[in-house]
């Protein structure tokens, strides 16, 4: 009898799970590889045609133009932006009430595979990080997290690999000033200078372990730049003031576009510790979401 | 604007100077870190080069694939600094001008001014639009190499500023 009741709860629990196949997320990371690659962000395009008529530097205005035709021919043609068409960080957000059926991690990379095929992206990917081979289309770098609700939330974010070499994590003392973190992060635009492809998007993580901040700053570039959304936006709009003040600007020729906005994402630390990372992204900052 | 084309000769690339903005038409060659890598080898052991590097152009670019009814695929320039390393035996070997985006080390500027070559940057993370400027693009060699492998290109009126002259000169001092 009890045996019964029990199978009764069990079955009632996964009549409440949405069922989705691994199958349909696949596919759906297949179509975002290609959109992300191909058509640059609203976000970042608006920018940069924000930053152009302020630009009062002749060559970087001429650079800001041959960016912004990019773009449209990447669009037009459905060529990819960059050849770099990167390493592809893969986030997923699952709803808790969700059953996945089949490979799930097999499906995304898959989904990669098929969708760098198809869209004709660079197999930039080796297997192996020291005894280095013919490069590939996968794995990817997959970040998972779960959340409430039934739906499944996929993102796909390429990393180039000319703005990654330039990622700075350091660990703070506790007591550091809220100036010498900002230092820290103009600094290491600084360092990034005219070889990552300015101008710039900064991810910045704030708090949390070394290896949570350096997610953090990933994470961060995924937000809207210069939305309204920021916990810190006040911080943010201080450092792409400060940045812009580098005079490092597009290609590191010279002039005031040298950053199109700062994103921070915060998290609570340790007593003992304030990490910082800092993840900047060039101009092609590209990335594409769907939920299921 | 400038107009030059291949091959280049050093007294040609001796006339221009840090900033210069030029269109560049002819022949040149992919080749980036692997290759890099390979060529400096083959030097080191007096082996022959895959190519031959005498008054070549060599391209930091790793084009994404042809897409069907495209001459090449995206092919926009790679950092620059990373083949620091190898470019003074590539120089020697008579190597006359390099394209890529940003800085090079105080070593390659010393060397480009000792061998009286140039190196040029093109639009950075422009792959897309900078494709319009090639008119036949083939793999040849290295081709197991994939995206790294050395692609001959024929370019017209390609895009280029002086990055570093004869001279010795950098546009980043």
């Amino acid at each position: 009898m009890g045996t019964v009741l029990a199978l009764a709860v069990d079955l009632s629990l996964t009549e409440k799970m949405r069922e989705i196949s691994a199958n349909k997320v696949r596919d759906k990371v297949c179509e975002l590889c290609t959109q992300a690659n191909t058509v640059l962000r609203k976000d970042v395009l608006a920018q940069l045609k924000v930053a152009h008529p302020k630009e009062t530097n002749k060559r970087a205005k001429k650079i800001l133009d041959a960016i912004i035709e990019n773009a449209k021919i990447a669009k037009r043609e459905k060529l990819a932006i960059c050849q770099d068409t990167g390493l592809p960080v893969v986030f997923l957000e699952i709803g808790q009430d969700i059953k996945i059926s089949g490979d799930l991690k097999s499906a995304v990379n898959k989904g990669v595979e098929l969708g760098y095929k198809k869209g004709f992206l660079r197999n930039s990917i080796i297997s192996h990080p020291l005894f280095r081979d013919k490069p590939g289309y996968s794995p990817v770098v997959i970040h998972t997290d779960i959340v409430r609700g039934n739906k499944l939330k996929i993102t796909v974010l390429p990393c180039g690999f000319g703005c990654e070499n330039k990622t700075q994590l350091k660990m703070f003392n506790p007591t550091a000033r809220i100036d010498e973190v900002k230092r820290f992060v103009a600094e290491a635009v600084k360092l990034a200078g005219p070889d990552a492809c300015p101008p710039y998007v900064v991810g910045v993580g704030i708090g949390g372990t070394a290896d949570y901040a350096c997610f953090l700053a990933k994470k961060a570039l995924l937000r809207k730049v210069k939305s309204q959304k920021s916990k810190v936006k006040r911080l943010e709009a201080e450092l792409v003031k400060e940045i812009n003040k580098l005079n490092i600007g597009p290609m590191g020729l010279g002039g005031e576009t040298t950053c199109l906005g700062v994103n921070i994402e915060i998290y609570p630390t340790h007593i003992a510790g304030l990490p910082v990372a800092v993840n900047i992204s060039c101009h092609a900052l590209r990335s594409a979401a769907n939920t299921l | 604007m400038k107009r030059i084309n291949t091959p280049l000769t050093k007294r040609e690339i001796e006339r221009l100077n840090v900033g210069e903005e030029v269109l560049l038409s002819g022949v040149i060659y992919t080749a980036r870190d692997q290759v890099h890598k390979r060529l400096a080898e083959a030097i080191h052991k007096n082996k022959k080069t895959a190519i031959d590097l005498k008054g070549r152009i060599i391209y930091y670019c790793g084009p994404t694939p042809k897409p069907k009814g495209k001459i090449i695929g995206s092919c926009g320039p790679t950092t620059s600094l990373r083949m620091d390393e190898f470019t003074p035996v590539l120089l020697k070997k008579g190597i006359l001008a390099m394209i890529g985006k940003g800085r090079r080390s105080k070593a390659i500027i010393q060397a480009i001014k000792k061998y009286k070559a140039i190196y040029f940057l093109t639009y950075a993370g422009c792959g897309a639009l900078l494709s319009k400027y090639i008119q036949k693009a083939t793999k040849v060699a290295y081709k197991n190499l994939g995206p790294e492998a050395i692609y001959k290109l024929e370019v017209r009126d390609f895009p280029l500023i002086v990055g570093i002259d004869t001279k010795g000169r950098s546009i980043y001092d």
